[in-house]
């Protein structure tokens, strides 16, 4: 049985900046992954890569067996590509139902009652049904955070990408977070999590890779990769202004980002904003 | 495909949000009084009404482009144009003008498939110019054929036995049912699954994309549509006029109008372009005395809609008052009724996803 998700040596350039260089990555059906990696690191751009919104300069994204490299978005989201944004895009003037509505719809291929039923369930998991009927422009930040995941879940993925969708959530929101992608994850959904909040991750994933300079610097379990040296240069490292660990500098790489606004330890909450 | 299973509630959808219930029965009773004004007044007031129609079924077309496909275009009048031509040449080979109005709507979807293919290519203020640039290509094609009028244009053969007064009636139910069925048209369109994913488009293009919403063919389809929309008005606009004269009809004021008229109403709204088309209308019947006067106080009227009313003259109602004329939105009932299995507090472990 071929892997659900085989990204083969995958490249990407903006310009000078390295987003992607000769990535490859197998995640098999039902895995959980978590990807962490400072700033400017090309996170969000391999999710890019993966869902259709950006083209490689190079290598193959596979998918459940088939080359979708070239296939647009919608075709990827239909073959089962669930993915949120890292800054939401609810469709704003639309109803958060409506929202979920067209995911099941077009995503999921539902019709009538039974993409009402689907659109409906999976704002009542993302804690939004309380909220269905309003527009979601008139949502907060962790509204709006909620929705995507309620999006992604609506066209009911067999991959769910997820970037950064703890970010600025409450402690209590995170474990709620944190048990709902579990229950997807129960249900035989594989995720992709990109986030900074590190201890929402270790509990939900097994397998944590560290992506810097568009290269994964570290992949296994997320105790490894947490005491992995590289890692912990990359986040307490290089710099003068980013403290009492910088001495350890062993591996100096210019493509890495400046860590400035990274260098918080991996444990605590929200690293950014 | 990815099977989906559900929490066991059943979702309660209402189509209607605060709509009227008489909405449909109140626009069947306004078409059908309109209907009888032919045999009420003069011909002088249905021939106006006539321009009404025309107008709205233009703008209601630039709506269903601009507000939901995104497709802010100002070469509309290449349809237009080749409408009007279309039941010209019908007429020219023989045929009756009024039963070459279908064929001038068919006509001009056939054309604008080669020319999605070269404007969907551009973007933004690029399909803008590109649109405009396709609309002269068009005429400029047009006037080498000489059997056409050439560029000094036609008058329009077939109709001229005809009793006036009979025929400005008919050209007056002609352009009231194509109204009608436009607007009847982009309701439907708008209320069914294509019209809720060519919403999402309007409100973001790439996570409709994301969402799985076939974006380029949604934005194709409206483009068609539009064009075939007006066609139709081009062939009732060189029926009513009984000739066409080329710069007049692939004139680039109708795509003013369009923008006017949806821009005043409330772009992205369906009862945007007609609010917007009755207040056109009658700010041109009232300012038609005063010259240049009235595309004066026209500008300064869009300017201060533009500044005041950013949503529109209909936005603002519906963001005020929550009416709506043609609900097309889903409202879910906010208590879901439970279905066999009581607790929705259960696990909703295996309920979600994919068992493949
Ligand atoms: N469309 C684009 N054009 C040019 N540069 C881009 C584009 N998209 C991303 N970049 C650049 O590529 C780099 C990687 O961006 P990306 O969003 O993938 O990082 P990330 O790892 O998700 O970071 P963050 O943790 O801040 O979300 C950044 O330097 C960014 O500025
Ligand atoms: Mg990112």
């Amino acid at each position: 049985m071929s892997p659900l998700l085989e990204l083969n040596g995958l490249g990407k350039r903006f310009g000078q900046v390295t987003v992607a260089e000769a990535l490859d990555l197998t995640v098999g059906a039902g895995d959980a992954v978590g990807i962490v990696g400072p700033n400017g690191a090309g996170k969000s751009s391999l999710f890019a890569m993966v869902s259709g919104d950006l083209k490689p300069d190079s290598g193959t994204v596979m998918f459940d067996g088939v080359d979708v490299t070239g296939a647009p978005a919608q075709q990827r989201c239909r073959a089962g590509i669930g993915r949120t944004y890292q800054i939401p895009r609810p469709f704003e003037k639309m109803t958060v139902f409506e929202n979920t509505l067209v995911a099941a719809t077009q995503g999921g291929g539902l019709h009538g009652q039974a993409a009402y039923d689907h659109a409906a369930s999976v704002l009542e998991l993302s804690g939004l049904a309380g909220s269905a009927n309003a527009r979601a422009g008139s949502l907060s930040l962790l509204q709006r955070k909620r929705l995507e995941v309620a999006r992604g879940l609506a066209t009911g993925p067999k991959l769910l990408l997820l970037d950064e969708v703890a970010g600025g959530l409450t402690e209590p929101e995170v474990l709620e977070l944190v048990a709902l992608i579990r229950d997807v994850r129960a249900g035989g959904v594989a995720v992709v999590w990109i986030e900074h909040v590190v201890h929402a991750l270790v509990r939900t994933v097994d397998r944590l890779l560290c992506l810097a300079g568009g290269r994964f610097v570290a992949d296994g379990t997320p105790d490894e990769v947490l005491k992995d040296p590289a890692v912990l240069e990359l986040y307490f490292g290089v710099g003068p202004e980013t403290g009492p660990l910088s001495e350890g500098a062993e591996e100096p790489d210019e493509s890495l980002e400046p860590p400035a606004q990274t260098a918080a330890p991996l444990t605590d909450g929200g690293l950014r904003r | 495909m990815t099977t989906l299973e559900h929490l066991p509630f059943h979702a309660a959808v209402v189509r209607s949000g605060k709509a009227p219930k008489a909405t449909g029965g109140l626009l069947a009773a306004a078409v059908v009084i309109l209907a009888a004004l032919p045999y009420v007044a003069f011909t002088g007031a249905t021939s106006a009404m006539v321009t009404f129609f025309v107008l709205l079924i233009m703008a209601s077309m630039w709506n269903l482009l601009a507000g939901f496909g995104g497709m802010v275009s100002v070469g509309q009048q290449a349809y237009v144009g080749v409408g009007a031509y279309t039941v010209l040449a019908f007429a020219n080979l023989g045929m009756h003008p009024f039963l070459a109005l279908p064929l001038a709507a068919l006509t001009c979807a056939v054309f604008a498939i080669p020319t999605s293919w070269l404007a969907f290519r551009l973007r933004g203020d690029y399909f803008a110019v590109g649109t405009w640039v396709i609309a002269e290509v068009y005429r400029l094609v047009i006037i080498r054929f000489d059997s056409l009028g050439g560029a000094n244009g036609k008058s329009l053969p077939g109709l001229s036995g005809m009793d006036p007064v009979l025929r400005g009636a008919l050209t007056y139910w002609a352009a009231l049912a194509i109204a009608a069925l436009t607007v009847t048209g982009c309701y439907l369109l708008m209320r069914g699954r294509t019209g809720l994913a060519l919403t999402a488009v309007r409100d973001d293009e790439t996570a409709a994309r994301a969402n799985g919403v076939g974006v380029t063919w949604s934005k194709r389809l409206v483009y068609l549509v539009s064009a075939a929309g007006c066609g139709a008005a081009g062939g009732i606009l060189i029926i009513d006029s009984l000739s066409v004269q080329p710069n007049a009809i692939f004139s680039v004021q109708w795509s003013a109008y369009m923008i006017f008229i949806v821009i005043l109403g409330g772009i992205g709204y369906l009862e945007g372009p007609l609010l917007g088309a009755i207040v056109f209308f009658v700010l041109q019947q009232l300012l038609a005395g005063y010259g240049s006067w009235y595309l004066i106080i026209l500008g300064l009227i869009g300017v201060a809609g533009a500044v005041w009313l950013p949503h529109g003259l209909w936005g603002t109602i519906t963001r005020t008052t929550g009416l709506q004329l043609f609900p097309v939105g889903y409202l879910l009932r906010t208590e879901p009724v439970t279905g066999k299995t009581a607790g929705k507090t259960t696990s909703p472990k295996r309920r979600i996803g994919s068992s493949t």
